[in-house]
């Protein structure tokens, strides 16, 4: 006869993913490089976002992203007219980057040669959450054209974030977007968040942004190096 | 939708512990915290499928929800938030940052069928030695 009984474990299920991304820190901290993961919905202007970035932070620092793709190789392809070394991880099925698949595609990279290293996650506003990809910051990008109640339908990936871009500014007037309205809902979910707003296309408001990322290398550096 | 390689976290870990203990799972407990990014009905899905062809096929999952905890810096006090999309003191109305529980992804506890043949138990005259 058997009966059953309760017995505690305690076992956190992401573990191995939270022990893999402490080390990714660790290393980043080393190699004094500043790691900014990006997330967002698909179709935000994400890699745009990026290729700007990438491209005007260039002529003052040593740049590289990596990207995360369901299956195509577009994003790289279009990155790497940035001239920044870009390397795509193709995640096949799976909706989310986790620290083992940056780890593995940070392997032959010499890290302490770069300033930035920017992680494109896969476009999603559900999975990434969950998983720590050792970054430095985290950023998560909304565009005019998505709405000003995004981060009220997605509260646990803007609260998992540090700082938040709005761009597509361009377009604001086009769909009526309510800048205050949209405030208020990140300031909601995420009170205390920086944000960034911004048109990656026009280059309207990307120096402050960029200033703000150069500060951050500066005082990431002054902390790594005590 | 991650709930499916979630799951298979958590029966990779419920197997490693009841294999550990030489026992055979016949529930496991998760707690699940509302700001943990995972969707229970797509986990307890996920669950069954991830449960295939292992020895923990037909058992079952049982999630304890976990409510966000903030500690709010004008009451001085921890309160639980009505909801995820506002992070502010429920009481005072203070934002607040300070997340004190709601992240967890954890299973804390396996219901075991105890089959007194397959005990795995040290003999006493072991103990010593």
């Amino acid at each position: 006869m058997s009966e059953p009984r309760l017995v505690e474990v305690r076992r956190n299920v992401l573990k191995q993913n939270d022990v893999t991304a402490r080390a990714l820190r660790e290393q980043f901290r080393t190699a004094g490089v500043f790691v900014v993961s990006l997330v967002s919905s698909p179709g935000s202007g994400k890699t745009t976002f990026l290729e700007k970035t990438l491209t005007q932070l260039q002529p003052r620092y040593r740049v590289a992203a990596l990207v995360g793709d369901l299956a195509t190789e577009n994003d790289a392809v279009r990155l790497a007219r940035s001239k920044a070394p870009v390397k795509q991880i193709t995640t096949g099925t799976l909706c989310h980057l986790e620290a083992a698949m940056v780890q593995n595609a940070l392997q032959d990279w010499n890290l302490g040669s770069l300033d930035f290293l920017f992680i494109e996650n896969v476009g999603n506003l559900v999975c990434p959450s969950s998983y720590d990809l050792g970054e430095n910051l985290r950023l998560v990008l909304m565009s005019v054209t998505e709405g000003e109640d995004k981060p009220l339908k997605y509260p646990t990936i803007f609260n998992s974030a540090d700082v938040a871009v709005v761009t597509k500014n361009e377009l604001a007037d086009a769909v009526e977007f309510d800048w205050d309205a949209a405030l208020r809902s990140i300031q909601s979910v995420r009170p205390g968040m920086q944000i960034f707003r911004l048109s990656a296309k026009t280059g309207e408001g990307m120096e402050e942004y960029l200033n703000f990322l150069s500060q951050q290398l500066v005082e990431h550096r002054a902390v790594a190096h005590i | 939708m991650h709930e499916l390689s979630i799951a298979m976290g958590i029966v990779d870990a419920a197997l490693d512990e009841s294999q550990r203990r030489g026992v055979q799972v016949s529930a496991v407990h998760l707690r699940l915290g509302a700001l943990s990014g995972v969707i229970k009905d797509a986990l307890m899905f996920s669950y069954e499928v991830a449960c295939q062809d292992t020895p923990l096929q037909g058992s079952r999952l049982i999630v304890v929800d976990v409510p966000v905890i903030v500690f709010c810096p004008h009451c001085l006090n921890e309160r639980e938030l009505p909801s995820v999309q506002l992070f502010a003191c429920p009481e005072c109305g203070a934002p607040t940052m300070d997340v004190r529980q709601g992240k967890e992804l954890e299973v804390f506890a396996l219901e075991i069928q105890e089959e007194t043949g397959h005990e795995v138990e040290v003999p006493e005259s072991e103990v010593q030695k």
